[in-house]
């Protein structure tokens, strides 16, 4: 039992850090956003070949590092710390799992290098806008575009929403379903180009602006037979463990966003003097300061454990009783961890006082993207359900 | 990272997992489950044949180093024994003062004469200890300890004078170590001694202090002229002794504990399921938050004897108190909730409180012993933050 970071695991944040120090400063983060494709793509070109953590988790034989999810996630952490504006989260923490999880071999032989090297980017575009149903049904019920089959493969039809970074991605993983199917039954996980005949993008503007969504429409879109991952119609319990896999990507993040929004209110309240003295003498604001090192302590035991869960999962010869926890660890961390962020940047933009409510300061960039990663995929209350669900709803007590 | 425990250590657990089975029956049997929190009062004499019992099976002071009459079990050894003695139910441990606090405070800082003197006593599990910190005007602020000691010029042993109060099982134990003022006239943390003192003797007297339960697991202690059998280290080491003591405190013990909390979620889950609690929204969100809040003490806790030091030195150490601490009390009140009227309706007259009554009163304390929750946020912002410390009236 080594629940704790090895020293190459170390060196890997350190090199993140230093990178991101100098590639997600304030003003490179307020320029992506407003910019063209809401990154810079030279500065993720040199993260790709600087740092190569695009590659991290795809395994050597298709070009990648082989390296875990807990090294994903101490990349994450570092992202959601700088607000890094780029394609990582949709193409690492997303995308590449479905492939990772579903492609065959020769399917990995023909997608994964190019993510590895850098030259293609991906999103998971899975939600009609059911998902936002109910303040937010992330489940089988919100996949609403459709597949047919085809002489060729198939045809895939309908609208996708929500979709990161949607409008400059590459590849798409499209979730469909078959036409008059409803729950999880019917599902079909496909790669296509986002230039394919028939695809249509639109970039919607969002309230957190250092993360970009987009609107896809497919009109019969045709893709071949070996576009499709794993079976067509019972793609379910696979999707189910690439949002669990995202989830805790997100998670991930969001403790980066926390544990930032934290160390940001506190140097600002031991500069700040009210009274005659600093404002961090205060034990109003110390005991807030308190409860959210607390919360930014356990959501890194959260983030870290589903990281473990997460890499027995993709691992070939990964512990099953352990990969079997992928579902619960992952609706623990991401519940913990949005509530975590939202409170984190909601009190340090109140630590801020009237400057947290400037467009200058950068609190508030912080605080805008809490409120949308917490509640992308389901918020706390969400990943509460499901866990109630398991505890409480199945035939045996536990 | 590894999730996982080795070989050798899941031998280690089937050991402890079936000598348990095997001891804990016969006289023993009825003591399942009894004895934690807010059941503490219960059969003392039946509690402290099993210290004799599991002392006798080698499974006392197991963390302790071997020259000193332990096992040297790694941490992971006592994670297990910890997990492993609460799943089982065993009784909630009279000597853990002794074991945990008193001894490997000995261990440090003791001389090779009192430890042969006192550590036997505590592994064989005839000897048991209490605290004696908390005075009438010094809680949060324990610095601020008025009991007095004195060296007598003739014999040149330590007498001491004052009272300490909230003394938990004062009435079970045959030691106490004390803190107390080495320099007149001294004031906060200077000038203080960490004395063991023989609680059998004319000048103590312990006064039982009844608590909300109705119970009384702690008490009143009086000093008069007392005699003092040993002083660990110099005069005006106590302070530094003592908090070096609370740091064993926040150990490995604390994964046993969280064994028990889940046999307490596991009966409130068991209830919501019988009672319809289930189906209600707002119980269901609370329940699942305390089982996620568990897990996550959990790994918080592996992380923190992993030595994980990744925002930090003792980052999750810091906050570790307050969690669980917050969480159990949090839990109390959700056993309440869950019972709806029933909670109400005691077990009988005059107050015979149920399991979950305990629990739920029993909790409150756990907001206030071994430092507040207004104290642990003070030493989070301080300690793990660096912010100001907080001003002093004197
Ligand atoms: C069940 C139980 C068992 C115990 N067992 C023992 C034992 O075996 N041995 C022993 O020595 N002691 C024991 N104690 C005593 C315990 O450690 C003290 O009760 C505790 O330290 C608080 O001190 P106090 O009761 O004097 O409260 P006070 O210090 O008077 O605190 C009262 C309130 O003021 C708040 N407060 C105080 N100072 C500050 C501050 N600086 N900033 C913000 N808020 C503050 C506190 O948080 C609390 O809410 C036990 C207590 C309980 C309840």
């Amino acid at each position: 039992m080594e629940f704790r970071l090895t020293d190459e695991q170390y060196m890997v944040r350190d090199t993140a850090q230093a990178f991101l120090a100098d590639a997600s400063s304030s003003g490179q983060v307020r320029r992506a956003m407003t910019a063209a494709r809401s990154y810079d793509p030279a500065v993720w070109q040199r993260l790709c070949t600087e740092l190569y953590v695009q590659a991290v988790t795809i395994p050597e034989a298709y070009g990648g590092l082989g390296l875990g999810y807990v090294d994903l996630a101490i990349v994450l952490e570092q992202m959601g710390r700088k607000l890094f504006c780029s394609p990582f989260m949709a193409t690492v923490g997303m995308a590449t799992n479905a492939l990772l999880l579903v492609a065959s071999d020769e399917q990995k032989q023909r997608w994964l290098p190019a993510i590895a090297e850098g030259t293609q980017t991906a999103t998971l575009a899975w939600t009609g806008p059911q998902a936002a149903r109910a303040g937010g049904s992330w489940g089988a019920e919100a996949v609403s575009a459709t597949w047919t089959a085809t002489a060729e493969g198939y045809q895939l039809d309908g609208d996708l929403r929500y979709v990161i970074d949607g409008d400059t991605a590459d590849l798409l993983i499209v979730a469909a379903r078959t036409p008059g199917s409803s729950g999880s039954e019917g599902i079909g996980l496909f790669v296509v180009p986002a230039s394919s005949a028939g695809v249509e993008r639109q970039w919607t503007p969002t309230l957190d602006q250092s993360r970009r969504l987009a609107n896809l429409t497919l009109r019969g879109v045709s893709v071949a037979a070996d576009q499709c991952l794993g079976v067509a119609g019972e793609g379910w319990p696979q999707l189910q463990k690439i949002l669990a896999l995202a989830k805790v990507s997100l998670a991930a993040e969001q403790l980066g966003v926390a544990s930032e929004a934290l160390d940001m209110a506190v140097n600002y309240t031991l500069e700040r003097e009210q009274f005659g003295r600093a404002i961090a003498s205060y034990q109003a604001v110390k005991h807030k300061a308190a409860d959210m090192k607390l919360k930014a302590e356990v959501a890194c035991s959260a983030v870290y454990y589903a990281a473990c869960v997460a890499s027995e999962v993709l691992a070939p010869d990964g512990d099953v009783n352990i990969a079997a926890e992928l579902d619960e660890a992952a609706a623990m961390a991401k519940g913990y961890c949005s509530d975590t962020v939202f409170f984190n940047a909601g009190s340090a933009l109140q630590l801020f006082g009237g400057v947290g409510f400037t467009a200058e300061y950068d609190i508030q960039l912080y605080f805008k993207r809490a409120k949308a990663s917490e509640l992308y995929l389901g918020n706390g209350a969400a990943q509460r359900e499901q866990i109630a669900a398991m505890l409480l709803d199945g035939e045996s007590a536990q | 990272m590894k999730l996982t425990f080795n070989a050798a250590d899941e031998r280690f657990r089937e050991d402890i997992a079936s000598w348990l089975q095997a001891h804990l029956v016969g006289e023993f049997e009825h003591l399942k489950f009894r004895g934690g929190p807010g059941d503490e009062h219960m059969f003392p004499e039946e509690r402290k044949r099993w210290e004799q019992e599991l002392a006798a099976g080698g499974w006392v002071g197991i963390g302790w180093p071997e020259a000193c009459g332990g096992r040297g079990a790694s941490i992971e050894q006592q994670v297990i024994f910890a997990e492993e003695y609460a799943r089982a139910g065993a009784p909630g441990r009279i000597g853990h003062i002794g074991e945990g606090l008193a001894g490997p405070t000995i261990i440090a800082f003791g001389t090779p004469e009192q430890k042969a003197k006192y550590l036997p006593g505590i592994l064989n599990g005839t000897e048991f200890w209490c605290q004696g910190y908390s005075e009438p005007s010094a809680g949060s602020d324990l610095a601020n300890v008025r009991t007095r000691a004195v060296r007598d010029p003739d014999s040149g042993r330590w007498r001491i004078t004052g009272q300490k109060i909230w003394t938990s099982l004062a009435h079970e134990s045959q030691w106490c170590f004390v803190l107390a003022r080495t320099e007149p006239g001294s004031v906060a943390h200077r000038g203080l001694g960490f004395f063991l003192v023989r609680m059998a003797q004319p000048e103590i007297t312990v006064r039982p202090i009844e608590q909300l339960t109705g119970t009384s697991e702690f008490n009143e202690v009086f000093f008069d002229d007392a005699l003092a059998e040993d002083l660990v280290g110099e005069p005006g080491d106590g302070w530094r002794i003592a908090m070096t003591l609370l740091g064993f405190e926040r150990g490995v013990s604390t994964l046993g504990q969280q064994m028990q909390f889940q046999n307490e979620l596991d009966e409130i889950i068991r209830i919501a399921r019988s009672n319809g609690a289930a189906s209600d929204p707002a119980i269901r969100q609370r329940i699942a938050e305390a089982h996620t809040g568990l897990r996550l003490m959990r790994y918080n806790a592996l992380r923190m004897l992993s030595g994980d030091e990744r925002s930090g030195p003792d980052s999750s150490a810091l906050v570790y108190k307050l969690h669980w601490a917050s969480w159990h009390r949090n839990l109390g009140a959700l056993a309440m909730d869950v019972l709806g009227p029933e909670a109400e309706l005691l077990d009988g007259a005059p107050y015979e409180l149920t399991r979950l009554q305990s629990l739920f009163l029993f909790t409150r304390s756990d907001t206030i012993y071994g430092g507040t929750n207004q104290i642990q946020r003070n030493i989070i912002a301080e300690r793990g933050l660096g912010m100001p410390k907080e001003a002093k009236g004197r």
